[in-house]
This record gives structure tokens, sequence and C-alpha cells, in this order.
């Protein structure tokens, strides 16, 4: 099981990565750090996906003059893909970001566990 | 190529343009826009649903007619239909039942914001329903957060709303980050995205043993990914805030819709992608049961506790979602049917109790605790019968809708000896006397009498869209509990040809 890991170095890298924004995302209190550790969450799935679509030695799809045969070019799917996944992230970040701005004006702190004993105390 | 069979991609396209359309119309025209793309989307995939229990086969639709390996697919069977067509209907009277209070709780030059939210939540919910594609899933997994997120934060001036839909946010985006990392680890194993050829490419492997760790580990990844996004106990402690604290109209739609569209991806995915057996062998069905169980019991056990009608609720809504959990925990095709049943069941009857807590809560002074809402059914009888139906529905009295889910939970039980029987049959038992010991002292609350006087000149709201809505979700509740053999005889086959 782990002798592949040497060879599949960036995938290994990626999961390590996705392990440490998971964490991140999860366990921190401060909404800021959250926000940080999605992005390196999602980034370390673009980078499993970017090293996948690879191929050492041969050229991004881009038909110039050259011959069309699909030997000399890279996987393009995966960099699709990746573009795809920078998208919903960025769109995501953007509305987790409108949150926490609306909730720091309101309530002056970007600990969440702060934020939620305010907002229970404001209710009763 | 039938005409019928356009319709699952035109129901998509039309809640896309008519989203659009919502955002720059006046609050009035969008509500009109939004109710009238519902009934007719209802409509479109009726028919669609009779064409498919007519032929009793599925179909692949291609996108932009360019066939598998470059174009986009989407796949309708009878299970996805009637998936379908119940969706848009519950959708439809939610709104309808929630009109008021959405007009009451959104900042009243966004309330067209709401209905282009809901078309929006519509689209993302039909695909994942439809889609053949995983990538194309993980990206509606994504709207469908955005969207429902953003139904709990429209309620205005409301600090804890705010509150609640980050944490449901966070919890939701762990989910799909999770789900997103499956799809990556399938797709570099196998090379495709649609279901079909990477089904195939995965009964190989699975023949061969090769890759038998990292595909574990991909089940287990979608399982706990969309576990955590439908509140499967214990990564429930999201729900009850996120729930409660939107307006009525929104809380039915998330308890009653959201939750259901990631199983029924789940179950997609289980049925089409990875295969049943293979499934059965990584012992991943046992982790859902017991994490079912657990639902059943402990959320109606919190439900026990609560003295606040709408967290209520929502805690009612962790226990029936480990019912559906238990089901598909089984690894039978009678758990399965009883998981489906048990979507419909749920879908018809918390939206309706939900709108009926509005009800209760506006002749009441707006306060959701219990020493208010005593004898709240006498001030606003029709929302008391209903809620009476609900919560009837909600124990498993006969007659009404979830006794069937019931009835096929203790049936698909029955027929798998082991443990799981033993285990099954007793959350079961303490689960319904749970459920009789939280709602039968509610109803009793809501018709007892008060002492003091103080909302007795309060009147019930006059609005005939509410009646109409809380008289639809009523008989569906009946429909379903007393002719469910149509039903489960389309689930049945809709099973049958979805792998």
């Amino acid at each position: 099981m782990g002798s592949n890991l040497m060879t599949n170095y960036f995938e290994a890298t990626a999961v390590i990565c996705f392990g440490i924004g998971f964490t991140m995302l999860f366990l921190n209190k401060n909404l800021i750090k959250k926000v940080i550790g999605f992005n390196f969450m999602d980034s370390s799935i673009f980078l499993f996906l970017a090293s996948n679509g690879y191929i050492s030695g041969r050229i991004s799809p881009i038909i110039t003059n050259s011959s069309v045969s699909s030997e000399n070019y890279i996987n393009p799917i995966p960099a699709g893909l990746v573009l795809t996944g920078i998208v919903v992230s960025v769109s995501v970040t953007a509305f987790l970001l409108a949150l926490t701005t609306r909730l720091y004006l309101r309530y002056h702190t970007l600990e969440l566990d702060e934020m939620i004993r305010l907002s229970n105390a404001e209710e009763t | 190529m039938a005409l019928v069979q356009n319709f699952p991609f035109a129901a998509i396209m039309l809640y896309l343009a008519g989203g659009v359309t919502c955002c720059v119309l006046k609050p009035k025209a969008s509500k009109w826009v939004c109710l009238v793309l519902n009934m007719l989307v209802t409509g479109l995939m009726f028919s669609v649903l009779l064409f498919t229990v007519h032929t009793g086969e599925s179909y692949v639709y291609w996108m932009g007619h360019f066939p598998a390996p470059w174009g986009n697919e989407i796949r309708i069977g009878p299970l996805e239909a009637l998936m379908g067509t119940a969706f848009p209907l519950v959708m439809t009277l939610t709104l309808l039942g929630g009109m008021e209070h959405i007009f009451e709780d959104v900042e009243p030059e966004k309330v067209n914001l709401y209905f282009t939210v809901v078309s929006l939540l519509m689209v993302s919910m039909l695909a994942l329903v439809f889609t053949n594609d995983l990538f194309t899933a993980y990206v509606f997994v994504e709207i469908n957060t955005i969207a429902s997120c953003a139904l709990v934060m429209l309620k205005y001036k409301s600090g804890r709303a705010l509150v609640a839909t980050t944490r449901y946010l966070i919890m939701s985006l762990l989910g799909s980050g999770l789900f997103l990392l499956g799809i990556i680890i399938l797709y570099s194993i196998t090379g495709h995205l649609l279901m079909q050829p990477m089904s195939a490419r995965i009964q190989e492997l699975f023949a061969s043993g090769e890759y038998a760790f990292p595909l574990t580990v991909t089940i287990g990844l979608f399982s706990v990914g969309m576990a955590l996004k439908s509140a499967l106990w214990p990564f429930s402690a999201w729900l009850p805030d996120a729930h409660s604290s939107a307006t009525a109209a929104s809380s039915g739609i998330l308890s009653g819709l959201v939750i259901k569209s990631y199983i029924v991806l789940l179950i997609k995915i289980f049925y089409r992608v990875l295969g049943s057996e293979e499934i059965l062998s990584s012992g991943v069905t046992d982790v859902l049961f017991l994490f079912g169980v657990g639902a059943m019991v402990f959320g109606s056990f919190y439900a026990l506790k609560e003295k606040d009608i709408k967290r209520l609720l929502a805690y009612s809504s962790v226990a029936q979602v480990g019912y559906i959990y238990a089901g598909i925990g089984l690894g039978t095709k009678a758990g399965m049917i009883a998981a489906c049943v048990q979507i419909l069941v749920h879908a018809a009857t918390k939206p309706m109790l939900f709108c009926t807590s509005a009800g209760f809560m506006s002749v009441s002074g707006g306060s959701r605790r219990f020493e208010d809402l005593r004898g709240a059914g006498r001030r606003d009888p029709l929302s008391g019968i209903a809620f009476t139906v609900g919560a009837l529905s909600m124990i498993g009295i006969p007659l009404f809708a979830g006794f069937v889910t019931k009835l096929w939970l203790t049936r698909a039980l029955l027929s798998r000896l082991g443990w799981k029987l033993w285990i099954g049959i007793a959350a079961l038992v303490l689960s319904t006397v749970l459920n009789a010991l939280y709602y039968i002292p509610t109803v009793s609350l809501l018709f007892g009498r008060r002492n003091d006087h103080r909302f007795d000149d309060t009147k019930p709201q006059k609005d005939y869209s509410y009646l109409i809505a809380i008289v639809c979700f009523i008989v569906l509740n009946f429909l379903l509990g007393t002719c469910s053999e149509p039903v489960t005889g389309i689930i049945e086959t809709g099973l049958s040809v979805l792998s």
C-alpha cells in the first residue's frame, strides 16, 4: 500500500493538503481562517486533477501546423474540470465572505462560537 | 424520440429562464411566474412519469445531441420521473402555504430574489435527480448548497438566521469537498465521468481485485459526503438551527426536498456507478444502517426535550432521515423501496407541518414557544387539523402516509435475519413510541384551553392560497396512506431498471 507513495507523490501531497484544509474548515473557530481552509481544500483537489492530466514530454492540445495525432498532446479534460471547479469554489468563497462581512458588522467578532452565543442571547 | 422525452431537460431550462426573469420583475409578478412555472413543470413531469411507467424502461437524453464520450447526458426512468414529479408538486404547495409569511419575513424589495433562489434550487434538484454524469452532479450539488443557504439567510433582520446559514454552509462545504474527492479518485482510476462506462470499468476492477482499497475509500467518501449534506445523525448538528430560523416556506422546502435530493443522488450512485453487490461487500451499508437507526432514536429523543415548535419539527426531520438511511442500510431491495417511500412520505408531510407552525405563530403573537402556543389550534382550526393529520402520519397511524413507510420498513427488516433484524425492530418500536410521546402532547397543547386571554382577539389568516395548500397536503397524505400500491409499484420498477 505504501510502496506507491513515492511514485504518486502529487496525489499523496494533494490528499494530505486536502486533509489540512478539511480540518481547518471543520475545526477552526475563526471564519476567515475557515475560508482559507476551504480554499486550501479545493486547491488541493485541483492539484490532484491537474497532475492527473499531465503526461510528461507532451504539449498542450493546441493544434498549430503540427500533426493532429493525440499521441503528442496531454489530456485536456482534467484542465476543463479544474476550471469548472475554480468557478464553483470562487462563487462559494464569495458567498462565505459576504456572510462573514454581514456577521462582522453585526456582532463585531469573527469567532463563530461567540456569534452563536450573541445571536442566542439576542433572541431571548 | 417522442416529444415527452424532451420534457425533463425542458423543465430544467424553464426553471433557469424563470429564475433569471424573476430577478428583474416586481415581487408580485415574480411570485406568479414562480408558481405558474412550478405547476407547469409538475404537469410536464407527470406526463413523463406516465410515459416511463407505460414503457417500463429508462431512456438517456443527449444534451445538444452529441453522443456519449463528448456530450453530456441525463437519464430518466420511472424512479427519476416519480421524484421529478413529486419535487415541483411539493414545492408548489409549500410556496402556496407559506406565501403570506414569505412577504412578511423577507426584506420587501428582495422578495423577487426569493423566487429567483427557489427557481435555481429547483434547477439543481431536478438536475441531481436526472444527471447521468458525476461531475455535473458535483456542480449541481454546489448550486444546491448555495441556493438552500440563501433561502435560510433571506429572512429579514435575523442574526440567528445568518449564524445558522454560516454553520449550514460550512457543513455543506465539508460534505461536497469529500464528494468531489471521491469523484476525482474514481475518475483517476477509471478514466470516465459518465455513469455507464464508469460502472462497467468498476465491475472489471472489482472482478480483478485491482484498486480494492481506493474503491472502498470512494464508497466511504460518497456516503459520508452525502450523509453530511442530508443531516444523517451524528452529522446533523447544523439542521435544527438552519431549518428552524428560516421562514416557514424555506423550512418546509429544506426539510421536505433539499435533503432528499442528495439522498436520491446517493441511491443513484450506489446503483448506477458502484453496483449494489460491491456496496454490500464493503460494509458501508452496515455503518449507514447503524447511523440511521441512531438517528431514528436520538432525533426523536432530542425532539422530546424541545419547547419550540419549529425546532421540534426540525429534530423530527433528523429522525425521519434516519428511517431513509436505515432502509438504504439494510442493503436489500425491500429496504431500498422503504427508503424511497419514506422520501415521498416525508416530503408530503413535513412541509405541511412547517406551514401550519407558521399559522400557529401568527395567532400567538409571533412566538414559537409552547407556553404562547397553548390553544393555538382552537384559534386557527384549519392549521390545528392539518397539524394533527401530520402528527398522526409521522407517528405511523394507519390510513396516514407515515404508516406505509413503517409497513415497508418492517417488511424489509423481517426478510433479513441476523443482527439487523433485532436492532432495526427495536429502534422502530422505540422511535414510534418516542414520536407519539412528543407529537401527542403537542397536539393536546395546541387544542388546550388558555388560562389568560392574551390572544383571544387574534384572528387566523384569511388566505385562500394557504387553505388550498393545506387541503391538498391533507389529501396527499391520505392518498399516500391508503393507495400506496401504485407508488410502490413505480418505485419497484424504477429501482430494477436503475442499474
